[in-house]
């Protein structure tokens, strides 16, 4: 009940934190007035909350180095993501293209491209190798193979750990190539999410 | 599949060939293509042994599920280029459209595997968790006791109607591909639908959303386990969590049993599948909100969580999958929709962009969905060029191509300081690499004195070989 908890901690309001505790507990709890659902078991909970955001609150224990990844990177990944990283036919390139986004051939890799490491690990960990063999690395595994990637696009050293903080503390190049810087989360005007259409309207003919 | 279905369907196959024995024909063996349409007690009644027997009859699938007549051959078709190769992507065939609803069967998919999970919908939750009071575990059974509504809007991928999508249709082509044309290949990617589901407002509210929470993130459970964050604003708007489509149950290929609605929004939001909920306090930059749905510009940098479709008209007849037969009457019809609202106006020009004329729409007219728009046109036999323009509830208007790479920071002549002026030679590139995203251009139809119709937009860009 690890993000639960997290969340009551931060309640200020004692009875919510209380009624929240109890929720994460034992109590059941449903849908107000239509009395459906039921509060899952910490299993069913563990088994859904696996995406883990740029604050890798949700990163399990363990820790991996790139020389430890090396191993694991060549038996299950190098057949498609290349030996070091240069993408295999129509399988994506993981390495390189730092410099590139601002011309007309863009190379974007998890090295140029991504603003946080968080998301390395994340799609590692949900998605790859890809169906049916997902899901199936160890955690340690995971910060290993993310520190592996890290290393041979030169973000860390090879001997550096990569675990539950120091993933998060990760420098990435491309932090701050996107915009608007955090993304908006409310309308702009009335019926808006993307300001662009109203800064740049295109005149009546 | 239970083994009592399974025992009769192999009853039935083999009566069958007795009975193809018997008169000489093979009675319904086409109403066994569809797998799921197992003859029950209906179709004694309705006299089996006399059905699908001349090609005139109807097979059991015709009169127990429905089919169409042999004559109507409309299909969705495979995407063209390597995307083909990332997994089922159809396009619908929009040449084909008529009135505002896709039949299920003709809904572009986007789907970036080649395994469609078929879900058993009594083993299928929906949990809703992260900053909430209650998390909650709903079955199907669950949701479908709740309060209800039913919606008419489209779904249109980000990438539909790039420049892209051209590049790789004259590819197919040159390799001796038959069935592509831009009308289909390149704009298919959107389709409307009645959705019908629980408001996720509804959900939301009575698990109690926390003070701080700002954004939700989904996750489906398909093979590539796609995740997407939407902002809690959206999510309290009007989202739906749909298990009905047009209709009837949700087809597998759009995520049966359950699948996000967000009414606008790019289709990659749309999560199929949906077997979570988390409410969060900021988006959770997964993997399909970084590495593409991006809109990169040419000074390097990104805008991103940029999901409302802009407002956006085609004319889908005549359109370069057809060819008039002589000048005369013809009723120019196509399709309108704007992420943000309601049509308002469509206009139509049959004098390459010189006059514009009001088309009528379709009423009544739904927010964030397809609107029919139908102009009476005579044409007098000369070449000419056709297109329309929409304009939303808002007053937000249809852009040319060339205006929107404007907006792209994309400008033949000159760019602001940060880039050189773009060589024409090198817009395409530019267009492919910048525009993969959000493209909702004008598109202009090229009518020639044969009848034929062409693309008078992407061929005049494309300077240089694809
Ligand atoms: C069968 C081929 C295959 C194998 C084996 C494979 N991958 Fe992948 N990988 C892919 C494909 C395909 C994608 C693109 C997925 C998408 O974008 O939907 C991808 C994407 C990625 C990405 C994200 C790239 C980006 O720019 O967004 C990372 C990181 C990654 N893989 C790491 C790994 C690791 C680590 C392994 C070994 C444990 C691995 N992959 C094994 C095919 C493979």
């Amino acid at each position: 009940m690890r993000c639960s908890a997290l969340y009551c901690m931060t309640k200020s309001n004692f009875l919510l934190s209380v009624m929240a505790l109890l929720a994460c507990g034992t109590a059941m709890a449903q849908l107000p007035t239509y009395n459906v659902g039921r509060t899952p078991t910490e299993a069913e909970l563990r088994a859904v909350d696996d995406l883990v955001g740029s604050d890798g609150k949700e990163l399990p224990p363990g820790s991996g180095t790139a020389k430890e990844g090396a191993p694991i990177y060549a038996a299950q990944c190098a057949v498609c993501h290349g030996q070091n990283g240069e993408g295999v036919n129509r399988y994506p390139r993981l390495v390189g293209g730092v410099g590139s986004l601002n011309t007309p051939h863009p190379i974007k890799t998890v090295g140029s491209n991504m603003p946080y490491a968080t998301t390395i690990w994340d799609f590692i960990n949900r998605a790859m190798p890809p169906f049916p063999m997902e899901r199936n690395l160890s955690p340690d595994n995971v910060y290993a193979l993310t520190a592996f990637i890290l290393s041979k696009n030169g973000i860390i050293k090879e001997t550096n750990v990569m675990n539950k903080n120091s993933l998060v503390e990760v420098q990435m190049p491309n932090r701050h190539g996107f915009y608007p810087d955090p993304p908006h989360s409310t309308l702009e005007k009335d019926g808006f999410w993307t300001p662009r259409w109203e800064q740049t309207k295109p005149a009546a003919k | 599949m239970n083994s009592k279905v399974s025992d009769r369907r192999a009853f039935l196959k083999g009566s069958a060939a007795l009975a193809g024995l018997a008169v000489g024909a093979i009675p319904f063996a086409k109403g066994e293509a569809l797998a799921n349409v197992t003859p029950g007690e209906s179709t004694v009644k309705l006299g089996v042994t006399k059905l699908g027997v001349t090609p005139d009859e109807p097979t059991i699938q015709d009169l127990l599920y429905g089919g169409r007549s042999s004559y109507e051959t409309s299909v969705r078709i495979a995407t063209s280029g390597a995307l083909a190769d990332w997994g089922l992507r159809t396009l619908t065939p929009l040449q084909d459209s008529i009135g505002i609803i896709t039949p299920a069967s003709l809904h572009f998919t986007v789907h970036d595997e080649f395994n469609l999970n078929n879900i058993d919908p009594r083993t299928h939750t929906l949990t809703i968790h992260g900053m909430v009071d209650r998390p909650l575990i709903f079955t199907m059974e669950e949701l479908k006791r709740l309060p209800s509504v039913s919606r008419v809007h489209f779904l249109e991928c980000t990438g539909n109607s790039g420049m892209g999508h051209y590049r790789n249709m004259l590819q197919d082509r040159a390799k001796g591909r038959t069935d592509v044309t831009v009308i289909q290949t390149v704009h298919g990617r959107t389709s409307t639908s009645e959705w019908t589901g629980v408001p996720l407002s509804l959900l939301l509210k009575g698990v109690g959303v926390q003070k701080g929470a700002s954004w939700i993130v989904a996750e489906g459970d398909d093979n590539v386990h796609h995740a997407k964050s939407i902002p809690l604003a959206k999510a309290m708007d009007d989202m739906i969590v749909a298990y009905g489509q047009n209709g009837e149950a949700l087809r597998r290929e759009q995520g049966y049993p359950l699948r996000l609605v967000v009414p606008g929004f790019q289709g990659v939001c749309n999560v199929k599948f949906v077997k979570s909920i988390k409410v969060v306090d900021k988006p959770y930059y997964m993997q399909r909100e970084i590495s593409a749905y991006t809109n990169l510009k040419p000074d390097g940098k990104a805008s991103w969580y940029e999901s409302q479709v802009g407002p956006k008209s085609l004319i889908t007849f005549p359109s370069d999958a057809h060819k008039l037969p002589g000048r005369g009457f013809y009723e120019i019809s196509g399709i309108a929709w704007a992420g943000r609202g309601a049509i308002s106006r469509v206009e139509v020009s049959t004098d390459d962009g010189r006059t514009w004329k009001d088309a009528s729409l379709q009423q009544p007219v739904f927010r964030k969905a397809w609107t029919r728009f139908r102009l009476g046109w005579n044409w007098d036999g000369a070449e000419t060029v056709i297109m329309s323009r929409c304009t939303d509830e808002y007053g937000d208007i249809q852009p040319t191509y060339m205006e929107l790479a404007k907006m792209w920071g994309l400008d033949e002549k000159s760019y602001d300081e940060r880039m050189p002026a773009i060589p024409a030679t090198e817009m395409a590139q530019w267009l492919t690499t910048v525009g993969a995203v959000l493209n909702n251009q004008i598109q202009p139809w090229r009518v020639s004195q044969d009848g034929s119709v062409q693309d008078a937009l992407f061929s005049t860009l494309l300077h240089d070989k694809i």
